[in-house]
């Protein structure tokens, strides 16, 4: 394992970004900064700007007009860096796959690379924090 | 000879890689101690290295229409200077009677390079939100300055008009810390608020403020030179408290057990600096320009004006 992505996932500076959600999966990501959860033991903090970020965390059902933003967002992201899709919306638009306002043939892991899918509706603080420590674990061997 | 001596002073021992351990041990103790007053357990001690190595380890994205050259030699300019002074401050300290006339004008020259790095830096980066974060920390300087100056007269004055750090160390070894006169400990609560805007932290974060400005001037960094932002502010977090122990409480002495009595000060600044950090909210920058103007300068020149008359 190299220094750099070993360092990596010591270190996840993560990202929010919500393309379309209806704001349960973001409540759930706020949790874990919480005294109970607390994910700053394993150096995870959240960042304001996407040039810090190593990680990318999407959540919601990636609408048309959200698409080109996420795109712009993946390439401004420094790499190395992972893609986390929180929530069944973002995993397979779960109640909403037929609905106007998606692009049927282009859900988020057709736009970009996703490394991790947390489903859920919304996902456990836990579940996330099971999904991200089992990523750093693949991408650390 | 003199030279190679010189630079692996800069480079090793009181400089550069010294100063960035303890200044990474200190911003550990900084998340660690914040991490318990809310009752969150905090990160592992190796967290601000891992933090370092992984920054270095990224991609560097330049922002479209910035200003190349200032935007990558910017950061390198504060981190010069915060190494400059620790280098001076140690080898004062080590070594009271081997500085130079003048010495603590320099480095409160050299303590405001890691603040301008930041406003040039922001400035060249080409976007609106560190345009704005650079803007507010210029006027953070000129609020905090003015007090800053004024409190660091009081030891002056107090030594007998010496302007040099070894002078100042002398007069307290021989006549009680600065910090113990009326007039002293009046300045070491000024300096100490004047710290707490020089390091950026709340309540005077004004030009970072992660939730409004998203970093501010180090919006655009990535990679290599926001390691490297980080870096300078991990070691300021051990320089400035280092300046305030040699101005007012007598420096560090490292022979013996009196070494345990100044990790002692240091700790004791940084808890300081790290309560008032988690008890307050962020100001707005009129506020913290009026409060640094006001009442914190009336403070500082009540101190002055003690010290004139030997209290």
């Amino acid at each position: 394992m190299s220094v750099k992505i070993k360092a990596l996932t010591k270190s996840l500076w993560v990202f929010h970004l919500s393309t379309a959600s209806c704001n349960n999966c973001d409540i759930e990501i706020l949790d874990l900064l919480t005294p109970r959860h607390d994910v700053e033991r394993f150096g995870i903090l959240l960042v304001g700007s996407i040039r810090h970020a190593d990680v990318l965390l999407v959540t919601g059902i990636l609408n048309k007009q959200c698409k080109p933003i996420v795109k712009k967002m993946y390439d401004q992201m420094p790499k190395p860096g992972f893609v986390i899709a929180v929530g069944t919306c973002t995993a397979g638009r779960g109640m909403f796959s037929n609905t106007y306002m998606v692009d049927e043939a282009e859900p988020l892991d057709k736009v970009l690379p996703v490394d991790a899918y947390i489903p859920g509706c919304p996902p456990k603080p836990e579940a996330i924090i099971d999904g991200i420590v089992k990523l750093v674990k693949a991408k650390g061997k | 000879m003199k030279m190679a001596v010189s630079v692996l002073q800069f480079l090793i021992f009181p400089g550069f890689l010294f100063t960035a351990a303890i200044g990474l041990l200190a911003s550990w103790i900084d998340r660690k101690v914040t991490a318990r007053v809310q009752y969150r357990v905090g990160p592992p001690w190796y967290q601000p290295l891992a933090d370092i190595v992984k920054l270095l380890g990224k991609e560097t994205l330049m922002p479209a229409g910035s200003s190349q050259l200032l935007f990558f030699t910017a950061p390198l300019i504060g981190l010069a200077g915060v190494t400059l002074v620790s280098m001076i401050l140690w080898l004062s300290n080590l070594d009271p009677a081997g500085g130079f006339i003048g010495d603590i004008i320099v480095v409160l020259y050299l303590l405001t390079l890691p603040a301008l790095s930041l406003i040039l830096g922001g400035f060249a980066s080409n976007n609106s939100y560190a345009s704005l974060g650079a803007s507010r920390e210029m006027k953070l300087v000129l609020s905090y300055e003015l007090p800053f100056i004024l409190a660091l007269a009081v030891p002056i004055i107090k030594s007998g008009g010496i302007l040099t750090i070894g002078g100042i160390l002398n007069y307290q070894a021989a006549n009680g810390i600065v910090v113990g006169s009326f007039s002293g400990s009046i300045a070491l609560i000024v300096a100490i608020l004047c710290m707490q805007a020089k390091l950026g932290l709340v309540p005077f974060d004004v030009s970072e403020a992660e939730t409004e400005l998203m970093g501010g001037p180090i919006i655009e960094y990535s990679g290599g030179p926001l390691a490297v932002f980080k870096l300078t502010k991990a070691m300021l977090l051990f320089t400035m408290p280092m300046f305030l122990i040699v101005a007012f409480m007598g420096g560090i002495s490292v022979s013996g057990l009196s070494l345990l009595w100044g990790i002692l000060k240091y700790v004791a600044l940084l808890v300081v600096i790290v309560l008032i950090r988690n008890t307050n909210p962020r100001l707005r920058i009129d506020q913290a320009l009026r409060f640094f103007w006001g009442r914190v300068t009336v403070l500082a020149v009540i101190g002055v004006v003690l010290a004139l008359f030997g209290l």
